[in-house]
């Protein structure tokens, strides 16, 4: 069958990578909010009522949110299979620190309310920030270490050594992409509380919400920088590329240059939008939190996690996953992908399900519409979490 | 077990796959039976049905994110600790993964959201319909799941690469419809809906013996009983198939689960109790069951089974052409390198063994060069793809007892709720009360092992004749994977004993009963018109 055909080999790695973006954007413009709101929990709730409000706000939907991360995972294993191999299994323990987290969540979400003493749901309570802060900060710290470069090799057979360690992860500018991470979700989290609960824990979610704001305005800021300035090194292709060429990141050579993240900008002009809604974006989200447009303020913050994950993408093509020890072994958009035909076969699945889910996730919200506060959580007593 | 990354990293897994297969079955199963309740609640009317939906659903509740919670790992540790396979099959394996999150997973985690807060959101058929999106949801993960894993037993549609090192689709059509996925699946949700149906009765049947919650017990065990009764000869029918499937394609799995180390001729005996010796290379000793075997595997009285040894020696000529296939890959990435154009010849000799690649990698721990290997050597690696017989033996034969008890439990069980004699049973029949209530572990014992006996029996595959296990396993420290499967069993493990509190806890505590008037007494007729009262 040559239907596969119908596209070309090179547009589809383009539209996988953009499609890798929507995924990770996807996960943290929905999830995000979930962590935000569960790492603000022990802020905003002071009663276990106040907690309640918070914890129901995103109750009955951070099920379908928390999906993102596992399409998230499967797709990039589907798409960009050396990717998932070599960044999962060169992360290990932090990925690990994740899952760990992460498993807590569903469980503290469904079980707090099961019991009505206080040191059962407070510990509940624990395991929903740490589940949700810890991998926030996780994936920022990723993040800035991907930007770095990690320090992998491969061999002729495609097998990979990594030859950091868990605590090599956590360098200054990896450290600054964490907090980042955390405040754009902590914004994110206020920015929902304000929208979707009533009471005292709106108040405090706008609240922190801006302090996370300000925060997130500095530390992009400072990345940026940092990036600019050449602390950051960049990594450059020196090799003629071949769009069309199979995935062996062996055929090409790579380079670590000093601005090389900054490259891109110059070549293509356009993309400074990515930085410039970053910036726009939390801007916007800072003002509107001292006001009660909610909704204005909560697409604000969306644009603001848009911005901020684009410009790593933006400022990366066509890298995907740069090795500071053996350049040439880098990951990138063009010899990092599935064949022809998976991509292919992936796209049209995508399609058709995408489009499905995002319609009925919306229903979802819409039936589900409706401040939370502490009259509600009182009136559902026995079927709130 | 000596302490080495490929061990490590394999029982991590499997405590990993197993845990979360304690709480999946469970899922699957009474998403189904809740759709089910539901579905009768909204044709009748009556309030019972749905006090039996929110009892059953605050269990299934409990269960669910444990199922979820577990579900994480899986997804994410192939790349953590399998990065060479993930990167080797990638491009097959992982299409079935994302499209179980794009098109099953977001189903049934978004509605899971509207079935338990959705009750006084929605009009009644709306909830029914989000209570069947779940349900939906669950078993079509369950699909694209066993897709994957029937494309590691059986690996159809896709080829070597080259250049690119890796297995490639090349035919999306044949790794969807392969007949090993299909039978798998359709054996692993029957294997749930029993798991849910013993789930139901046992507690029913608890419930009864107390003279408890009497209405929703009786409904609960004539809905689990009929599910439970047509399940479980589905699962041993599938079962059958996959026996069938196994002889066709994994004929060391079938000969393993047999102990049949000789070719015998045709039609094969079946070895109910053996004692076998992997030693001796031979049964200490056997009850044998004439012509069953050759039955069950080739349906015919003509065909032969291979056995084990007759097994070994034909892997040993596939290892010899693997090494063929794997020196001619070297020369033509050396000539590649050096852009010269390889020789016809070179080319014909990996094309015509190249199926054969994964053998030669199986000499991996026993010879240093792969190209060329002395006889021992292939002995050794040979004798290395049979897998341990003992459990293989054992665990499938307590799976297929476990598989004929149910379907005789749930048999009786159909028969006296068709004919309206379960309430009966609390005086003139709790012996078979307590019968049910004892076996409600039963099904997980069966899952567990029938788990157990595919992946294991794969061994020492980590994709069927493609590449070893040993060579699938991520360049890891032995202290990094001590340190999660530690990580791994203690979270695991206290979660669960929570999870089993909880569950106790609500139990106990028992549904709403309601204030409808009981109509316990003189009841005579069937089914139907316990669904219609």
């Amino acid at each position: 069958m040559i239907l596969h055909e119908l596209i070309d080999y090179s547009t589809l790695k383009l539209i996988w990578w953009l499609l890798l973006g929507v995924l990770l954007i996807g996960f943290a413009a929905t999830d995000g909010f979930d962590m935000g709101v569960g790492t603000l929990l022990p802020f905003v709730g002071e009663t276990d009522t106040e907690r309640r409000v918070a914890i129901n706000s995103i109750g009955a939907t951070w099920e379908g949110n928390q999906v993102w991360f596992i399409l998230g995972g499967g797709a990039i294993f589907a798409a960009w299979p050396p990717l998932y191999a070599i960044s999962f299994s060169g992360f290990y323990l932090a990925m690990f620190i994740v899952l760990a987290a992460m498993i807590l969540r569903p469980v503290a979400f469904k079980y707090r309310s099961k019991r009505p003493d206080p040191s059962w749901r407070n510990g509940w309570d624990w395991a929903l920030f740490v589940g949700s802060f810890v991998p926030a900060l996780v994936f920022g710290v990723a993040v800035g270490n991907v930007l770095e470069g990690v320090p992998f090799t491969l061999d002729r057979d495609l097998r990979m050594t990594y030859q950091g360690s868990f605590f090599g992860l956590f360098t200054p500018f990896s450290l600054l992409c964490g907090l980042l991470s955390v405040a754009m979700l902590v914004m994110h989290g206020g920015a929902w509380l304000g929208l979707k609960t009533g009471g005292i824990v709106a108040v405090r979610g706008r609240r922190y919400g801006t302090i996370a704001a300000i925060a997130a305005l500095v530390l992009f800021a400072l990345g940026g920088y940092l990036v600019f300035s050449g602390y950051v090194q960049g990594y450059r292709i020196t090799s003629e590329i071949d769009p069309n060429m199979p995935a062996n990141p062996l055929f090409k050579k790579a380079v670590v240059e000093g601005q090389g993240w900054m490259a891109n900008y110059s070549t293509y002009p356009w993309m400074i939008i990515a930085p410039a809604l970053g910036f726009l974006g939390t801007f916007g989200a800072l003002i509107g939190l001292q006001t009660r447009l909610e909704m204005l303020t909560f697409a604000c913050s969306k644009i603001a996690v848009f911005g901020i994950i684009s410009t790593v993408g933006v400022s990366m093509f066509p890298f995907l996953l740069p090795s500071s020890v053996q350049p040439d072994a880098s990951l990138t958009v063009w010899d990092a992908a599935s064949s022809h035909r998976t991509l292919f076969n992936m796209l049209v699945a995508t399609a058709i399900f995408l489009p499905l889910v995002l319609a009925y996730t919306a229903w979802v919200y819409r039936v589900l519409w409706g401040k939370v506060d502490e009259t509600t959580i009182d009136r559902d007593n026995d079927t709130a979490y | 077990m000596e302490l080495d990354i490929v061990s490590l990293s394999r029982l991590q897994f499997a405590m990993t796959a197993l845990y979360h297969f304690l709480f999946v079955p469970l899922t699957i199963g009474l998403s189904i039976l809740l759709a089910t309740m539901e579905t009768v609640y909204v044709m009748t009317g009556r309030e019972v049905w749905k006090r039996m939906v929110k009892f059953w659903g605050t269990l299934f509740g409990i269960n669910f994110v444990l199922g979820v919670a577990t579900g994480l790992t899986m997804e994410f540790q192939f790349g953590m600790n399998w990065s060479y396979f993930s990167q080797y099959v990638g491009d097959v394996f992982g299409a079935p993964l994302a499209i179980e999150g794009l098109m099953a997973f977001f189903l049934e985690a978004t509605f899971v959201g509207l079935f338990f807060f959705g009750w006084d959101k929605l009009s009644k058929r709306q909830h029914l319909a989000a209570t069947w999106a779940v349900a939906m949801g669950t078993n079509l993960s369950a699909l694209w799941i066993l897709i994957a894993n029937g494309w590691m037993q059986h690996p159809v549609g896709s080829e070597f690469n080259p250049e690119t090192m890796r297995m490639e689709v090349t035919s999306f059509y044949e790794v969807l419809f392969n007949p090993v996925a299909q039978a798998k699946f359709v054996h692993t949700v029957s294997a749930g809906y029993v798991t849910a149906s013993l789930f139901v009765i046992g507690i029913a049947a608890w419930y009864l013996l107390k003279g408890r919650h009497i209405e929703i017990a009786r409904r609960s065990i004539a809905v689990a009983s009929a599910f439970g009764f047509a399940s479980a000869l589905s699962v041993v029918v599938l079962g059958d198939e996959s026996g069938y499937e196994a002889n066709l394609n994994q004929k060391m799995k079938l000969a393993t689960i047999e102990a049949m180390w000789e070719t015998e001729p045709a039609p094969a005996s079946f070895n109910l109790i053996a004692i076998p010796d992997m030693e001796a290379r031979d049964n200490s000793f056997a009850i044998e069951v004439p012509y069953v075997m050759g039955l069950i595997a080739t349906r015919s009285l003509t065909e032969e089974i291979p056995g084990i040894k007759e097994l070994v020696e034909q892997s040993k000529g596939r290892i010899r052409q693997g090494v063929i296939a794997w020196e001619a890959l070297q020369k033509i990435r050396e000539a590649d390198d050096a852009g010269e154009t390889v020789d016809e010849a070179v080319r014909n000799d990996f094309v015509i063994n190249q199926h054969n690649l994964g053998y030669a990698y199986l000499l991996m721990p026993f010879a240093t060069d792969l190209t060329k290997p002395t006889n021992e050597e292939i002995d050794a690696a040979a004798w290395s793809a049979v897998p341990n017989i003992w459990p293989m033996f054992y665990a499938f034969r307590i799976m297929v007892a476990c598989g004929f008890f149910f379907i005789l439990l749930t048999g009786v069980f159909f028969f006296l709720a068709s004919s309206g004699r379960v309430e009966g049973l609390r005086h003139n029949g709790r012996w078979l009360l307590h019968i049910a209530v004892l076996s409600i572990p039963l099904p997980w014992i069966a899952c567990e092992m029938g788990w157990f006996v595919a992946e294991y029996g794969r061994q020492p595959w980590i994709i069927e004749g493609m590449l070893p296990t040993h060579a699938g396993v991520s360049n890891l420290s032995v202290t990094e994977v001590l340190l999660t499967l530690a990580g791994f069993v203690i979270l695991y493990s206290t979660l669960l004993v929570i999870e089993v509190a909880l569950m106790l806890k609500y139990i106990r505590k028992g549904p709403d009963d309601g204030t409808e008037p009981q109509t316990t007494s003189a009841r005579t007729a069937g089914l139907s018109s316990i669904a219609a009262e």
